[in-house]
């Protein structure tokens, strides 16, 4: 019981990470139509400017530190989403699925190299902002500081998100830019506004998905995105692409599902090495029997 | 009559060709005209890209489905034929090279080899390709890229070939590590692949899809990309031709995978996500539909990276990122790819009709933008449907 406790936490955790970097997914999804792969490099980027600005400043152990370096980053990464969206998507976006998608890649590929060039392709510690202590639950099953402060980041992260998209002006407009886009023109929105502040909170919310990360597990390197982002966005697409309770949704599914395997796939013949074809296994099984994922709704196609 | 002798005469000299070629490959050159080495792998790397773009484009550039999971079934090519050439059939080699000489015993081995890796991505091909074709646009693109991860993930899991360290030739099953005993297996994986295998594979490649889509089969494919449901309404059986053309295409990539594994040693890691999209970019760039936009595209993917080496000191390092820039600009300023729709004689043809120093290279005229308002209109469309 207590393993099992044990493993729903560390499932949690990753899934709440996961989870930050879907909805940055599934809003630009459901806005633009755009797989945006260059995702999962922004939560890199996040982390590595949560990185600099620790270390320049030689931050400690403090709560204020930590609050200044997640807000940093996510500033910092909010601003390269929005130089990506206007210099990369924006020429592409009346164009073709196709030419978009690679635009999307060679975004991706750009930040990767353009990281590796700086910075090496060695990983780098992250500087410990909290003094990780464990909670003993009952039992064997413990939960740590940087555990306790992935939830409750997240959670007030995703209840944040909830208010701006329901109860600000903003986010009404950007409800009605994903509802339809020339419609929403029409109506005097600022749709060139609208895409691009979708594409600052999306990064934000990586970025900060990045820098928890890094509490936990304190390694950062420049292609620490390509799994992470490739998972998030499986999550995105689990929960219903487009809908951003789907995308927290997917984000816990898959992080609990793939402790669950590490912890007990041994038990039915599953090596823990399958861990990360999991993802793919729950995605596909879910995609044939919804098509539009768990949460997500059904378009009928008009002839 | 006329025809068939024309054609045979010109299969002829392709063979001769390309067999000359391969002698100028070789370590001892032709006639004293040698290839230095790391270009002739960067050539027999472009073949197979070839294979692998021009494979690709029949399900993504003709069929309009969108796959991404092109590099799974290379994998499972490569590691088929590699297992069984390891494994099976080094006896019949020896029995024929008894009769036949080693190398004629080494070429039908590897025919046959290449065979069963083609077979066995099709039927991968054919696993994946039945439920995953039911699903339209981003599902299927994600389905299928679903697929290619676990069957990577598998084979690293498969300690028979190799697991994680990669296929080099036997493995004991009971110690995990390389057979001491010859009698279990070969104990490294042949080098057959040679620059004739893959020019001649290439070539092979290129004539059975170029025949498809100017068959029957290949017009009901373009119906599908066009407008599946219209094709459906015409008596179009969009399933069957959809899985027909996905099992092709796999096949085709088990082709290479076979040509790979007998040259490079199969890794899980030559097999990853980011490679499948290197193959994308390859058919987006030379032009989605266009069989020699999908070779111009491969030997661009296979060539520009290599000739960035070139850069002088201080800019090296920044090589690759030189080359994502390169894309992401190719894709602003010219998004249909560098031949559109077109083949290289139709397209030639047009722009030497085309008036001189008239707006061609504004873009303010020419098929290309119609082809791209074409696009606009769609995306529009798909806005309209939401």
């Amino acid at each position: 019981m207590d393993t099992f406790v044990q493993q729903l936490i560390n499932g949690l955790n990753i899934g709440a990470i996961y989870a930050l970097i879907a909805l940055g997914y599934t809003m630009v999804y459901g806005i633009l139509r755009l797989i945006n792969f260059a995702h999962g490099d922004i939560y890199m980027v996040g982390a590595f400017a949560g990185y600099f600005i620790a270390l320049k400043l030689g931050l400690g152990p403090s709560w204020g530190g930590l609050l200044f370096v997640l807000i940093g980053s996510m500033v910092v990464a909010a601003i390269f989403g929005m130089v990506i969206e206007r210099f990369a998507y924006r020429p592409v976006r009346k164009y073709a699925r196709m030419t978009t998608l690679i635009t999307a890649i060679g975004v991706s590929l750009l930040l990767e190299n353009l990281f590796v060039a700086l910075f090496g392709g060695q990983g780098r510690g992250f500087p410990q902002l909290i003094n990780d202590t464990t909670f003993p639950l009952f039992g064997n099953a413990a939960i740590s500081k940087s555990q306790i402060l992935i939830f409750a980041v997240s959670i007030a992260l995703m209840v944040i998100l909830q208010w701006i998209i329901f109860k600000t002006k903003v986010g009404t407009a950007m409800r009605a830019v994903s509802f339809n886009l020339n419609s929403a023109k029409l109506m005097g929105i600022n749709t060139d506004a609208i895409i691009m502040f979708t594409f600052a909170l999306g990064s934000a919310l990586a970025a900060a998905g990045g820098v928890l990360t890094a509490q936990y597990s304190p390694t950062i390197d420049p292609l620490m995105g390509i799994t992470t982002g490739l998972k998030a966005f499986v999550a995105a697409v689990l929960g219903g692409i487009g809908n951003i309770p789907g995308a927290v949704l997917g984000g816990l599914l898959i992080g609990v599902a793939e402790t669950m395997v590490v912890g007990y796939g041994s038990n039915i013949g599953i090596q823990s090495t399958y861990r990360d074809a999991v993802a793919f296994a729950i995605l596909i099984l879910v995609l044939l029997i919804r098509p539009s994922g768990i949460l997500g709704t059904t378009v009928q196609e008009k002839v | 009559m006329i025809s068939f002798v024309k054609r045979f005469l010109i299969a002829l000299i392709i063979i001769a060709v390309l067999y000359a070629l391969n002698l100028a490959m070789s370590k001892e050159g032709l006639f004293g005209f040698g290839v230095p080495l790391y270009q002739v792998d960067l050539w027999k790397m472009a073949g197979i890209n070839i294979i692998l773009a021009v494979s690709l484009n029949l399900i993504n550039g003709f069929t309009g489905q969108f796959s991404i999971g092109h590099i799974g079934f290379m994998a499972v090519g490569a590691y088929s034929s590699t297992f069984m050439t390891v494994y099976y059939t080094q006896g019949l080699e020896q029995w024929l090279a008894g009769i036949l000489g080693a190398s004629v015993a080494a070429a039908i081995v590897f025919a046959l080899v290449i065979i069963i890796g083609a077979l066995a991505a099709a039927v991968a091909g054919l696993i994946v390709g039945i439920p995953t074709l039911r699903l339209r646009g981003d599902y299927l693109a994600i389905a299928t890229l679903g697929f290619a991860e676990i069957i990577r993930i598998v084979i690293t899991n498969m300690n028979k070939i190799g697991g994680a360290t990669g296929f080099r030739g036997c493995v004991d099953p009971i110690t995990n590590i390389t057979c001491s005993d010859p009698s279990l297996g070969r104990l490294t994986i042949p080098a057959y692949t040679n620059f004739f295998w893959i020019g001649f594979l290439a070539v092979i490649t290129i004539v059975v899809i170029y025949n498809i889509v100017n068959s029957d089969m290949g017009r009901a494919l373009i119906s599908i990309r066009e407008d599946e449901l219209a094709a459906q309404a015409m008596g179009v059986n969009t399933t069957r031709y959809k899985v027909t053309s996905f099992v092709i295409s796999s096949a085709f990539a088990g082709v290479a995978g076979a040509l790979y594994g007998h040259w490079r040693l199969p890794h899980p890691n030559d097999f990853t996500f980011v490679r499948s999209f290197e193959i994308i970019i390859m058919i987006v760039l030379g032009g989605m539909g266009s069989i020699t936009g999908a070779v111009l595209g491969a030997l661009v993917i296979t060539f520009v990276p290599e000739v960035l080496r070139m850069l002088p000191g201080g800019v090296y390092n920044y090589r690759l990122v030189i080359y994502a820039l390169l894309l992401i600009i190719i894709m602003i300023t010219r998004p249909q790819g560098i031949l559109g729709n077109y083949e290289i004689a139709s397209w030639l043809k047009r722009a030497r009709k085309r008036p001189e120093g008239g707006g061609a290279i504004g873009g303010s005229t020419g098929a290309p933008i119609a082809e791209q308002s074409d696009s606009t209109k769609k995306s529009e469309k798909e806005l309209e449907n939401r």
